[in-house]
């Protein structure tokens, strides 16, 4: 790993002013650490905003569940506001990685990386979330998450929190990849009153949002009323673990299991 | 004193290992040591045509950097084959040069070029990273298949065949195939693994320059042997020049026997550079360059009569040496292999034929189980596909093949002193709840899950020894193991041994041993292995040979210092020798009951006179003190044995394979330590279930390493095992004097048939391949809905 200043900064404002071209945001290290160990990112500047108080904690105020940024996926796991409003959201966070990626990884850190693989932006995009963000945007789940690894975060732009919309009913499974445990294929089904949701990670570039799951779900609400839901393997990743085919498959398998686990 | 041998004596290592105070070779530092980065072949085949350290040299903090010029150029040698295999037409295998830095040609991804030393580590990689390496990029050999047919990637060595081995009598196996009923065929791959010990390779190197004495601190299996290695083959210093130590060692499973490119280089340059070097693999290296393991293509026949009777077997195997051909490397696919490619059945003809090439891949040698599992996976397959085509109990036409009397010509080489097959595989049935199985299967199916069964019987030759057959056979090396024991004059006892312990416990159960022996307390005992200045000579720990080589080797030396002790007990008491009996720790005279404990006498050893009287407890012509030493070669190969039953279920839905249910029933003669032994099945099954289920090492066709990483590598964890039914039966070893086999690498021989086995049963008995992952399951799923749909 190539030298590079440390910055623990204690607000917004602070990791504004030290962030460059040649910075990166730290918050649980699970991606960014690696990443500079292998010499993928180097930077001149490493701004650790686990220090700003406001960016961390969990609210729930009737409809909406709001999540700060920093939050670690332990503290979401096992948060009673999570299990009471969104129980499905709190499953998957125990359901990342091991405990100690859990006990430092966060929610904002998860979201900003968009690993194809990540659990967390298929929950996004089912539980119509809007990412808050630094820069006074509120920017809804579906135009945040771009593309492999790309969101439209600006430079410097920090997530400050997410707003989940709290469902009826929902549950999210995964086939987690044996070696990584991150989802080979993960599927998040929500149910709202207007409509059901279909966020799918792991299996393409980038997650999104499977509409005609959700269409077929919103018509009616059962693992039966996806049989006949088409669901094609073009533009599905492919790679040692899973084909094209084996995870357009599982997208529905998946689908199935979380409808029912609901 | 009651036995400690058959005790579940805790672990004298506990304390260290799991308060975080082990010392491994990274903890090791020496003043003024310079780091050292290893430039690498990102290309899996190609030539060198120039390399240029001209502005890495210039780079900050940069000590020096050596190449394979500068290796040639003091005529250092390279890395060697430690058994020389012959082909079945008479020819000697065919070896590449393998040097320590890369001078012409590069054969895999990783293979060493140049090295980097420099103030701190940082700046060591940033120079690393400076060195210009200019390539012609060859077209890489990948595919074990095709290899043979592809260009010799080594001058002279063609269709990349290092030998085409033959044991066995072909025309017997003709004869036996011709009168047979059926014969049932089998193609199978064993797929390439990778160790992973959890402590990367390393080496701390300490030239002193005033006794012109090299230490070598490295994280190996068998410091005497690499000390060996490095001074006749490297060239690097004389043997008394150089010492080798192996502190603690955080695991090997066959990686850490060989002596590897670094240690050499780094022994080499620090002379060179007059500095201490410190040298610590990363992951990726660790993935890239520690030796691999398996990695063969199998065509098996097996000769049945309709009613289940063997009558012959033959297996055509292709085996991958990777790049090079390594220490074990030759021996673990034929004289490791070939011989258990008959299993634990009578086979009253049998051939093993290996192929064995090299690709543009790591170098693939011994590896937990070494050749064993192989042949273990290739009859026990087998075994169960005969079963099911004839439609008989996996158990039942495995009790019909068995021996039933000991000892056991076994078809091909060996001759298996003790054994009971039989009580085994009745004992793991009724641990198993075999019977039971039929209503499992219903309630999975009540849950739309798939369950299956699967059964294994093996046996596997352990101890690699005697000396003399070893080298018949073409070792490099006699395979004997040495120990010395010394009392120190106020009581307590060191025993020096040459066998190695990263994992094994051997502090423990060594010094169980030695307790008995001496009837000493085991606090008092001290083992001490891993330093080429401490102790005998030693010839390392794998092949499960420890304690029935090394272990004997310690027993031998105490009951010298009994019978010396005894000479000087009768003295002291005044009796003749023969009426001094050794009982618990003391020389008492039955006659009399005057005693001496041994703890007396080894004083009276040391301090052999008294005050005012010339009077020594010495009998005449007997030396002071009491320290013995003892080689044991044994008399044959050590050959446990066991039955394992496993359960699996399947979600044909996604084709997840969930193993429910383990029952191992093991036979390894004496056990000295069964907390010891049952923390060696564990982890031997869990490798086993690897390899089955999870673990396989992937190449692109360009040579590239995919599994490079625990992204994409899988290693079994704790959540994917059940809880393992361990019980033992004991015949025992009838070649050493302690009655033990050996229990190291049992689980891993015998776990991966034993699974893929029960996936099979649960897929209807279609084949898959290893292993057996989501996808390849999920597949089998709907082949077999599909079969039975159409059937219906
Ligand atoms: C062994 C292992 C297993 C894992 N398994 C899983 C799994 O099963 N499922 C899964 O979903 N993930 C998994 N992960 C990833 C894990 O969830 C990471 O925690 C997550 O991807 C990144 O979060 P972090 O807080 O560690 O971010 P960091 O590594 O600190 O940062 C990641 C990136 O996000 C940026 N960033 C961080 N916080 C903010 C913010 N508030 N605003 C703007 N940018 C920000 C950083 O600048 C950086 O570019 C695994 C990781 C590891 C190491």
């Amino acid at each position: 790993m190539k030298t590079f200043n440390y910055h623990l900064v204690k607000d917004i404002k602070e990791a504004k002013k030290i962030s460059s071209a040649h910075s990166t945001f730290l918050a649980g290290g699970m991606t960014t650490i690696p990443s500079m160990k292998l010499g993928l990112g180097t930077y001149k500047d490493v701004i650790d905003i686990k220090g700003i108080k406001k960016l961390s904690g969990i609210k729930s105020s009737g409809k909406i569940l709001k999540i700060g940024s920093t939050t670690t996926h332990a503290e979401v796991a096992k948060s009673k506001e999570v299990k009471k409003s969104i129980p499905s959201l709190a499953a998957l966070a125990e359901g990342i990685g091991d405990p100690q990626v859990r006990n430092r990884g966060t929610i904002g850190g998860s979201i900003a990386n968009n690993d194809p693989a990540a659990d967390y932006p298929s929950a996004c995009i089912a539980l119509n979330a809007s990412i808050n963000t630094s820069n006074n945007r509120k920017i809804d789940a579906e135009s945040f998450f771009k593309g492999m690894f790309e969101t439209t975060l600006k430079k410097g732009e920090i997530i400050e929190s997410i707003d989940f919309e709290i469902p009826q009913k929902s549950n999210y499974q995964k086939l987690p990849n044996p070696a990584s445990r991150y989802a080979v294929v993960g599927v998040y089904v929500a149910k709202y009153k207007n409509g059901t949701n279909v966020g799918v990670t792991g299996a393409k570039p980038c997650v999104y949002n499977d509409k005609n799951l959700g269409k077929a779900l919103s018509k009616s609400f059962s693992s039966s009323a996806i049989d006949n839901v088409n669901v094609s393997a073009s533009g599905m990743n492919s790679d040692i673990h899973a084909s094209a085919y084996y995870r357009a498959n599982m997208v529905k398998v998946f689908a199935k299991k979380a409808v029912e686990t609901c | 004193m009651a036995s400690l041998v058959g005790s579940r004596v805790e672990r004298k290592e506990d304390k260290r290992f799991l308060t975080g105070k082990g010392r491994y070779t990274a903890d090791i530092n020496i003043a003024n040591q310079t780091y050292a980065a290893f430039v690498r072949s990102p290309h899996a085949r190609a030539k060198i045509k120039k390399i240029d350290t001209s502005k890495a040299l210039k780079a900050s903090g940069v000590v020096d950097i050596l190449t394979g010029e500068h290796i040639a150029k003091d005529k250092i040698g390279g890395l060697i084959a430690g058994w020389a295999i012959r082909s079945e037409d008479g020819s000697e295998m065919k070896c590449p040069a393998n040097p320590p830095l890369a001078k012409d040609n590069v054969n895999f991804v990783g293979d060493p070029i140049a090295v980097v030393f420099a103030e701190t580590l940082d700046e060591a990689k940033a120079a690393a990273t400076l060195v210009n390496v200019e390539y012609k990029v060859l077209k890489a050999v990948t595919s074990l298949s095709d290899t043979m047919k592809s260009e010799a990637i080594h001058e002279g060595i063609d269709k990349n065949l290092c030998y085409d081995w033959l044991l066995g009598d072909r025309q017997k196996v003709k004869e036996a195939f011709d009168k047979a009923d059926k014969i049932i065929k089998l193609d199978i791959t064993n797929n390439r693994l990778i160790p992973n010990a959890m402590e990367p390779r390393a080496c701390v190197i300490d030239y002193n320059t005033a006794s012109e004495e090299i230490t070598c601190y490295t994280t190996s299996q068998n410091p005497h042997l690499s000390r060996l290695i490095m001074s006749a083959f490297g060239g690097v210093t004389p043997e008394n020049k150089l010492r080798v130590v192996a502190p603690d060692v955080g695991g090997g499973f066959g990686s850490k026997i060989n002596l590897y490119n670094e240690e050499i280089v780094c022994s080499w340059a620090s002379k060179k550079i007059e500095r201490p070097i410190k040298w610590v693999a990363e992951r990726t290296e660790s993935f890239l360059t520690d030796t691999h393991g398996r990695d063969h293509i199998t065509h098996a026949e097996l000769a049945v009569t309709n009613d289940g009777k063997f009558l012959g077997f033959k297996n055509e195997t292709i085996a991958n040496l990777g790049a090079y051909a390594r220490v074990f490397g030759t021996v673990t696919p034929t004289y490791l292999f070939g011989p258990c490619a008959t299993g634990v059945y009578i086979m009253p003809a049998a051939y093993s034929n290996v192929k064995a090439v090299y690709t543009n891949t790591a170098p693939v040698d011994a590896y937990r189980g070494a050749g064993r599992p192989e042949a273990t996976y290739t009859i026990e397959r087998i075994v169960d596909k005969a079963a099911i085509e004839l439609g008989i109990d996996p158990i039942e036409i495995r009790m019909k093949n068995f021996p039933t009397e000991f000892p056991f010509k076994q078809t091909l080489v060996h001759q298996v002193d003790s054994g009971d097959y039989v009580a085994g595989l009745n004992k793991a049935k009724e641990m198993a709840d075999y019977d039971g199985f039929a209503d499992r299967k219903k309630e999975s199916e009540s849950k739309g899950k798939l369950r299956g069964i699967g059964v294994t019987t093996y046996f596997e030759a352990c101890g690699i020894a005697p000396s003399p057959v070893v080298m018949m056979l073409g070792c490099g090396v006699g395979l004997w193991e040495s120990a010395e024991v010394r009392f120190n004059p106020t009581g307590q006892v060191t025993v020096y041994t040459g066998s190695h312990s990263h994992g094994q416990s051997h502090q423990t159960t060594f010094a169980q041993i030695a307790a008995d022996e001496l009837g000493v307390p085991i606090e008092n005992i001290d083992i001490v292995h891993g330093d080429t200045d401490k102790g005998t000579f030693g010839m390392g720990t794998y092949g499960s040979r420890s304690l029935a080589v090394g272990g004997v080797a310690i027993v031998n030396a105490c009951k010298k210092i009994v019978a010396k002790g005894k000479k000087i007990a009768a003295k002291m008491l005044e009796a003749s020798v023969d009426d001094v009996e050794f009982k618990e720790g003391e020389f008492v005279v039955a006659k009399s009951n005057k005693k001496k404990t041994i703890g007396e006498v080894a004083f009276a050893s040391y301090l052999p006179g008294v005050r005012d009287e010339v009077k020594s407890p010495l009998p005449e012509g007997e030396e002071p003190g009491l320290i013995e030493s003892s080689f044991f070669d044994p008399a044959n190969f050590s050959f446990p044995a066991g039955s394992h039953i496993c359960e699996v279920e399947i979600d044909p839905d996604t084709g997840e394979v969930k193993l429910d249910k383990y029952t191992a029933v093991d036979d390894f003669g004496t056990i000295v330590n069964p907390l010891i032994v049952e923390g060696q099945v564990h982890g031997g099954l869990a490798q086993g279930i690897g390899q089955a289920l999870y673990e396989n090492a992937q190449y692109d066709e360009s040579g590239q390493l995919i599994t490079a990483s625990y992204m994409d590598y899988t290693m079994p964890r704790a959540d994917n095992l059940p809880n393992f039914d361990i019980g033992y039966t004991c015949t025992k070893a009838t070649t050493n004097p302690l009655g033990v086999k050996g229990c190291g690498e049992a689980g891993t021989i015998a776990a991966t048939p034993t699974v893929m086995n029960a996936v099979i049963n649960a897929l209807g008995g279609q084949e898959i391949s290893l292993p057996a992952t989501a996808e390849k399951v999920w597949k089998a799923c709907k082949e077999m809905k599909k079969s039975n749909s159409e059937a219906a």
